[in-house]
């Protein structure tokens, strides 16, 4: 039984029954193919609240908020939003927040698309400097456990955790005319 | 550098929190922050120092966490601007308790003065309209200002926004804490959350 419940579940299924077991409230994201399945289910969800942006800093900004009011959030995002993040991310310092992020990976895996490999080959960095723990989950098998880890020591230690999810993991994006 | 017909920030921001009952305040990092210090210090002022273009999303976040409790968020238009976007997920969210008012000075005071947008060609009334806060008007009066701090505290028909054009001149910062952890810490204990 619970065997076959962990092959039938997908990863980003496994990533939302985590987040509902952290009681998480507040998902803002800026859309992302390797995020879509997930993003699907939280807008359906009941207990969370799906939050669209226009660019990934709000959604830090939106997450100090959303602690202030008592309420935990996960902020998802694409690697090149790190980028677009990076001053917000002083609140997580300054607050202290439990934050956590999942951030699906560009350029780095068979990417098709240069433009994403500057921000993808520095996305961990950019996150480390900014005082931000980084776990990354490469195969279907291990983000449950990784993305546990990441929610556990953010939500419980207030210490900030980026879970990156590796383009291995999710498949190189195919352009095709 | 003052003008004639121009509202007094410390006055605006001092009407609006008078008759604040449970309200949460959050002030753009700035001289919207001072004001709010200035009007007095209370457990529920939500301080920015820094996270320019940040206030509207924290208020979002809170509005969104307490839907109860009236949210608003006292802003300059150099960070308004830079946050504009933010302006855009409000619309979607609706959020009925929050209300945002910028204190336009159609400058950069902390900086040395420099001209902002708003000071030429933008309108950040009408960008709020049509982000999808029907609510949003231009405030000229005094008269305004009380009755915009009354419909504050009416958390069934918002999300509002409103612009306050405002006095240049530069007052006497009055400095709030500086302290993140204490500031969103005693909020958070305003509303029976305890630490980890």
């Amino acid at each position: 039984m619970h065997a076959r419940a962990e092959t039938a579940a997908s990863w980003p299924e496994e990533i939302f029954s985590i987040l509902q077991r952290f009681e998480v409230r507040q998902v803002p994201y800026v859309p992302d193919a390797g995020h879509s399945e997930l993003i699907e289910r939280v807008l359906g969800s009941s207990s969370m609240r799906g939050i669209a942006l226009t660019t990934e800093e709000e959604g830090v900004a939106l997450l100090a908020g959303a602690w202030a009011g008592g309420q935990r959030g996960v902020l998802l995002m694409q690697s090149s939003g790190v980028g677009n993040c990076i001053n917000m991310l002083s609140l997580v310092q300054i607050f202290r927040l439990p934050f956590l992020t999942l951030v699906t990976m560009r350029g780095e895996w068979g990417e098709f698309n240069p433009w994403q490999v500057p921000m993808g080959s520095n996305t961990q960095g950019i996150l480390e400097l900014s005082g931000i723990k980084v776990l990354r989950a490469s195969r279907p098998d291990e983000v449950r456990e990784v993305v546990e880890a990441g929610a556990a020591q953010a939500y419980n230690a207030c210490t900030p955790t980026a879970v990156l999810l590796s383009q291995r993991l999710i498949g190189a994006k195919v352009f095709t005319k | 550098m003052s003008k004639a017909n121009l509202l007094d920030r410390r006055a605006v921001v001092s009407e609006l929190l008078r008759d604040r009952k449970g309200a949460f305040a959050i002030g753009g990092l700035g001289a919207s922050t001072y004001d709010i210090a200035a009007a007095g210090d209370h457990d529920r002022n939500f301080y920015l120092w820094g996270g320019m273009g940040g206030a509207v999303m924290i208020g979002l976040g809170l509005a969104l966490a307490q839907p109860t409790l009236p949210v608003i968020v006292i802003t300059g238009d150099g960070e308004m601007l830079m946050g504009m976007g933010s302006l855009a997920t409000v619309g979607l969210q609706q959020p009925k308790n929050l209300s945002i008012i910028v204190l336009d000075n159609e400058a950069y005071g902390e900086t040395g003065g420099q001209t902002s947008h708003t000071g030429g060609t933008a309108d950040l009334v009408g960008v709020a309209k049509a982000c999808g806060i029907g609510d949003s008007r231009a405030i000229s009066t005094m008269a305004e200002v009380e009755a915009f701090a009354s419909s504050l505290q009416d958390v069934t028909a918002g999300p509002r926004f409103a612009s306050a054009k405002i006095d240049g001149a530069n007052l006497e910062r009055v400095l709030s804490s500086r302290d993140g952890t204490y500031i969103v810490n005693r909020i958070r204990g305003s509303i029976g959350h305890t630490p980890i």
